[in-house]
């Protein structure tokens, strides 16, 4: 049994709890966006570009609008007075396309967004796009960043002849001087491919105007309803507070639900032109073309050390695919992998530059780890690579590097203040559960035999917990509401907005352990705007460091509020409260929550300056982000006849400070490995020369499936942080950010006795086998 | 144009015309308003739509409504039996077998078929039984867990 009865008097916290979320979820009766239904509600279908650039000559809509059950159709003139896509993230210079939420008169990616039909039903919203007539002029497209910034490539916006949206400069240290001293200097271009995020629901939204009511109620598939709501009635001139959004059950997000998208601002303006409900739900393909794509780096590193493998000294050049046009973060994105790019190693030299750069492809942005796993990547691929040069064991020279225990709170290079950690804990642990002396060993036997055995690792470290408002475009605090109602049942609202995550279950854990109450008694509610106060909702694995934070201070301010209540029904002062009792101390008399409660809200009797009720609201603003950190050890064989790589072994020892639900943790940690592993070794957005996005379906874009996963062994350690009383760090990005540098190295590691010290990924059997056909021609031509 | 089927849902025998273009995963979720079974990709690929059809679990966005006429169809919600649920989904909840839950309707679906087919599967077996399924938030090694918890607790 994978998961633990609790007794009334035990602690929630800390215990293998079953989801609290799940009985909807498996019984198939959980409400997603595309399950709403409302009388009259009419579909919308988009139809999009086919071109990744062209002028559009005319648009011809008349056989759509003659088509029977189509009510409207709209163009980019009908809607170009209703506003634009925001981009939340500014950086000085910063070059912003005005990204109008249907083209106008050219289109600058395949899938860009050309008309909305309406119609009746979402089979006759297909059929009306499809008798529309575009007239498209095409254009040379330019899809590949780097080729974006050669001269005389095509202008993705022909004001911005150069592609670059923004140039950006990071040093800390004296980094020139670093490399002038150094006994070796290690140069590699690594690449982080683009990736499709591809959350198995796909977006969704249902636009519902109230006329009597001049009120808006939008449902969408969003990670952050608030930040809907703030701003896509600013965009339409709309009264905020008339303007509820909701998001229902949302199917995964992963940062691409993280996001103001055309569809949401689109839905609501032709709700209210047509005063009908409308709901627009996207097709897989859209999905692939249209929501945000991740990563998108070609980064250019150069390490420096000393010959006893002591790292001075980090530059980096990351030329950032942004796409045609800014989601909510796109251009901010990059700048993560700047602050992360010393990893968890005490390196005071670093000098990085960013230019971001226009291609006719998606958007990228924030995709589950967003900068981090770049980063991660980056300085994990260069220590090994350094080791190599130096001869020195991998492990050997990470623990040489590492930031000591007693150096918390440390400054890094870049900038920011590392909270707290043992970053030697994780790796040891690590290699102790692999066995890794006697796998090494192993390895000097298989290679004897010409097999092809890898052991890789990577010591990851996250910056999380997003994060001190002044470091966040819209806000990084997060807020909780706590109603014990009269009969002593109790509500917690949150401001964070989990898809999968699990806080309902582990903020009721925290709650019930705080009040003392059953956790059957509490009901965690959140992703309502008319019901939750406000709140900036879940990403950057901030909803327990941040959003758990929040709803513990506000329960400390209503167990205030219970004492005083307490004290007044068992008249005395000296009032303790615990495990769901006020007791007073000298008599020993005691009542419990429900009895507070109820003479709370009956009031007959007020302690003395208290109002009436028991509810309390906390807004928590973080003093600094959380950093997260641990280590991934990856066995691998790669095939010498297939290329293919089988994973034998994969330890995950992650730190996440304090683990409030062990069983949400690992299911973290294995959902976080697979898409790290799914971006070294198969998946990649890949657009031909044309900006057609050729990985566009499922069937071409290689998600990892069941029997593609090895099994993973998780350990953890715990060094809780100081920045917030749970002593939590996050854990949602980890496995992905600690994935994908373990595999590499050690598929890296199983080919080296080829003389290969670097691959770019995706490792697939294709460009595997031909590396080893290669390597072995070349061998039986020597 | 339109077709009458008669088809019977998880014990309902329900009649109704429909469109020979009409998807059965959009018949179920449109007209009969059963919104269990999910459609994440409408290409066969991810299987977010399972459902037993004739004793088989198969793709519902892949099949026409008025293919199924005539059939026997059980979904995700006729699973559960007299307000209990079934030891499939009580294996997903205590195995933290789902995260988002999307896909969950469809791997309790499959999860039937391959413990029909071998009710003592091992890892190496669930994991090639759950192949057409897709999932992006477990990593799947949870979903694995409660299968095997699964095929223990019909064994019991």
């Amino acid at each position: 049994m994978a998961t633990t009865t609790i007794t009334k008097t035990e602690k929630l916290v800390g215990k293998r709890i079953r989801r609290r979320e799940d009985p909807r979820l498996i019984t198939g009766t959980a409400t997603y966006v595309d399950d709403i239904k409302m009388p009259g509600m009419l579909y919308a279908a988009i139809l999009r570009s086919p071109h990744a650039a062209a002028k559009i000559r005319s648009i011809d809509v008349s056989k759509a609008a003659a088509l029977k059950g189509v009510t409207a159709v709209f163009t980019g003139k009908d809607t170009e007075q209703a506003g634009a896509v925001p981009c939340g993230a500014s950086l000085p210079g910063l070059r912003v396309p005005h990204h109008h939420l249907l083209a106008i008169d050219r289109v600058y990616l395949v899938g860009h967004p050309v008309a909305v039909v309406v119609a009746t039903d979402r089979y006759i919203a297909r059929d009306g796009a499809d008798l529309i007539e575009v007239d498209y002029e095409p254009e040379t497209a330019v899809a590949d960043p780097e080729k974006a910034l050669e001269p005389g490539a095509h202008a993705v916006h022909p004001q911005w002849p150069d592609n670059v949206a923004f140039t950006f400069h990071q040093e800390g240290g004296d980094t020139e001087k670093a490399f002038k001293e150094a006994d070796v200097i290690v140069k590699q271009r690594i690449v982080s491919q683009r990736l499709v995020p591809n959350p198995m629901e796909t977006r969704g939204v249902v636009a519902d105007w109230r006329a009597a009511e001049r009120s808006m109620n939008l449902y969408s598939s969003t990670q952050v309803p608030h930040l809907v709501r703030s701003l896509v009635a600013q965009i339409l001139g709309m009264d905020e507070n008339r303007f509820r959004v909701v998001a229902p059950e949302v199917g995964g997000g992963f940062g691409a639900k993280l996001q103001i998208y055309a569809e949401e601002i689109l839905l609501a303006y032709i709700s209210k032109k047509l005063q009908k409900p409308v709901k627009w739900i996207e097709s897989r393909r859209e999905n692939f073309l249209c929501t945000i794509h991740g990563r998108g780096h070609v980064d250019y590193y150069e390490l420096a050390a000393k010959r006893d493998g002591t790292i001075t000294g980090i530059k980096l050049k990351i030329i950032q695919d942004l796409g045609a046009y800014f989601t909510l973060l796109t251009p901010a994105i990059p700048t993560l992998s700047v602050l992360m790019m010393p990893g968890l190693y005490r390196t005071p030299n670093i000098s990085a530059d960013i230019v971001g750069a226009f291609t006719n492809c998606t958007p990228t942005d924030a995709y589950r780890g967003a900068g981090r796993p770049e980063a991660t990547h980056g300085i994990e691929r260069m220590v090994d690579m350094v080791a190599a040069e130096l001869k020195m064991d991998p492990a050997e020279i990470r623990l040489k590097n590492f930031v000591r225990n007693e150096e918390f709170p440390f400054p890094t290079a870049t900038g920011l203040v590392y909270d707290s950690g043992d970053y030697s804990a994780p790796l040891k642990k690590a290699m102790e559960m692999a066995s890794y002396d006697a796998l090494r060993k192993e390895q000097v036997e298989a290679r004897k035999q010409g097999k092809f055995m890898g052991i890789g690792l990577c010591a990851y470290g996250e910056i999380c917990a997003f994060g001190p408002s002044p470091a966040t475009p819209a806000g990084g605090w997060e807020s909780a509401t706590v109603k014990i109602e009269p009969s002593g049942k109790v509500t917690v609202l949150t401001g964070v907005s989990p898809h999968g995550q699990g806080e309902e279950t582990t903020f009721a854990q925290i709650a019930g352990d705080e009040l003392g109450v059953d956790i059957d008694d509490i009901l965690v509610s959140h992703g309502d705007t008319s019901l939750v106060q406000y709140g900036i909702g879940t990403f950057g694995s901030r909803s327990t460091a941040v959003g758990g934070t929040a709803l513990y201070f506000a329960l400390q301010d209503l167990k205030a509020k219970i004492k005083k209540f307490g004290a007044m029904l068992l008249e005395s002062e000296d009032v303790t409260f615990s495990d769901g009792k006020c007791v007073c101390n000298k008599t020993g008399k005691s009542c419990s929550v429900k009895e507070v409660a109820a003479a709370a809200y009956r009031a007959m009797k007020l302690p003395p300056n208290t109002e009436p009720g028991l509810v309390a609201t906390h807004f928590w603003e973080p003093p600094n982000f959380t950093f997260p950190f641990g280590a991934h050890l990856v066995v691998t064989e790669v095939d010498r006849d297939t290329g293919g790589v089988s994973i034998r072994r994969y330890v995950a020892v992650d730190d996440c400070g304090n683990i409030l639900n062990p069983l949400i943790v690992d299911g973290q940690v294995h959902g976080g490995v697979a898409q790290g592993i799914g971006q070294a070794l198969w998946e990649q957005a890949v657009y031909d020369d044309s900006g057609q996005l050729v990985t566009g379906e499922f069937m071409d874009y290689t998600m990892p499936r069941a029997h593609m996963m090895p099994w993973i062994e998780s350990g953890h350690t715990i060094t809780p942080t100081p920045v917030n009383p749970l002593g939590v760090k996050g854990v949602g990005e980890a496995g992905t950010i600690g994935a994908s540098p373990a595999v590499v190295n050690s598929v890296v590691d199983a080919l080296s006795p080829l003389g290969v010290r670097h691959l770019d990924m995706p490792l697939t059997p294709e460009k595997l086998w031909k590396l080893i056909a290669s390597k072995d021609q070349a061998g039986s031509n020597a | 144009m339109n077709e009458s089927i008669t088809v019977t849902i998880n014990g309902t025998a329900y009649t109704h015309d429909v469109e020979p273009r009409l998807l059965l995963i959009h018949y179920l979720r449109e007209v009969v308003g059963l919104t269990g079974p999910h459609i994440g990709c409408e290409t066969s690929l991810c299987g977010a739509c399972t459902v037993e059809l004739n004793g088989k679990a198969v793709k519902s966005c892949s099949m026409f409504a008025i293919q199924a006429n005539g059939a026997k169809i059980l979904t995700v919600e006729g699973m559960a039996a007299d307000g209990k649920l079934h030891k499939i989904q009580e294996a997903f909840w205590n195995e933290h077998g789902l995260q988002c839950g999307f896909c969950t309707p469809g791997m309790i679906m499959v999860t039937k078929q391959i413990l029909e087919r071998n009710p003592n599967p091992n890892e190496q077996e669930i994991r090639h039984g759950l192949d057409g399924n897709l999932c992006r938030c477990t990593g799947y090694q949870h979903i694995v867990n409660a299968v095997k918890a699964a095929a223990r607790a019909a064994g019991a």
